[in-house]
């Protein structure tokens, strides 16, 4: 089996924020912590773009290597999760991080910072799978009940793909082989027309 | 000779009480430090009411296949629309 990956297509994304709501309500998340969010590029001008994005498991990742107490580990099928018994909210993976997708919970008046949040393509973390300190930790574990991440499965234009990396790549081709590229691909230039005074 | 081993115990006692005082703590949070071993995915979760049917639990193959059957129902529209000729251009 490859690696876990999420692949995001940003011509079909439509920046309706279900993935987000998808992993808000399934793993519980708490106010202040987005584990998955959507940017959007040139938001209002034609031709803008939306990506979604979230820790992307990276396969060597800056997150576990600045972490000064070895809290991260990676698993056989490359998701990158950690210990919440030994993160101490330090904050060095968010500064690593170019996804910005480590979080902390910032409860209490003055903003106290909490262990970190992130990601876990709902593969839950060190606890026993599917057990109720799992879930209250790092909320569900959809991996061990055979599912996908609740992200992907949710994304409703299908923009969001998350499994196997080459089962992910396979999709992908296929698409991109369907659909065309440039303007013939569906999305902004089938819906709305191509730009005022764009060359085709 | 007694009252010479009472008073040496005695002021032993009288030092040592004293020092006890300004030992130190264990700085430790008294959670585990070192990493939990996770289970592997493909384990399963025992008695999880959500879990699907069609892979078997601790049976690696099976949840692999279960994974990429997944993923290839789920997510790859060109399956789910079979009757869509291959090279069909989406409209």
């Amino acid at each position: 089996m490859a690696r876990m990956k999420f692949l995001c297509d940003a011509e079909r994304c439509i920046e309706c924020n279900g993935c987000v709501t998808a992993c808000k309500a399934e793993h519980d998340v708490p106010w202040g912590v987005n584990r998955r969010r959507v940017v959007t590029l040139n938001d209002g001008v034609p031709g803008e773009r939306s990506i979604s994005v979230a820790c992307m498991h990276c396969s060597d990742a800056p997150c576990m290597a600045v972490c000064p107490v070895d809290c991260f580990y990676r698993t056989d099928e490359g998701v990158v999760l950690h210990d919440k018994d030994i993160c101490i909210g330090c904050g060095y993976c968010s500064y690593a991080c170019p996804f910005g997708a480590p979080q902390f919970p910032t409860n209490g008046t003055f903003g106290l910072r909490g262990k970190m949040d992130k990601c876990t393509f709902c593969a839950g973390g060190p606890e026993a799978n599917g057990s109720d300190a799992e879930n209250e930790k790092y909320g569900r574990n959809r991996l061990a009940e055979g599912k996908l991440p609740a992200c992907a499965e949710m994304c409703s234009t299908k923009a969001l793909l998350g499994g196997d990396g080459d089962v992910v790549s396979d999709i992908f081709r296929t698409r991109v082989l369907q659909r065309g590229k440039g303007s013939e691909v569906w999305g902004w230039g089938t819906a709305y027309g191509k730009p005022t005074g764009a060359k085709s | 000779m007694i009252a010479r081993g009472t008073l040496a115990l005695l002021m032993t006692a009288a030092i040592a009480v004293p020092l006890a005082g300004c030992g130190e703590k264990a700085q430790t949070s008294g959670q585990s430090s070192v990493k939990k071993s996770d289970a592997k995915a493909w384990e399963g979760a025992p008695n999880d009411p959500y879990a699907v049917g069609g892979w078997k639990a601790g049976d690696k193959d099976s949840w692999e296949t279960q994974m990429k059957t997944r993923a290839q129902q789920g997510q790859n529209e060109y399956n789910r629309s079979a009757a869509a000729p291959a090279d069909a251009k989406p409209q």
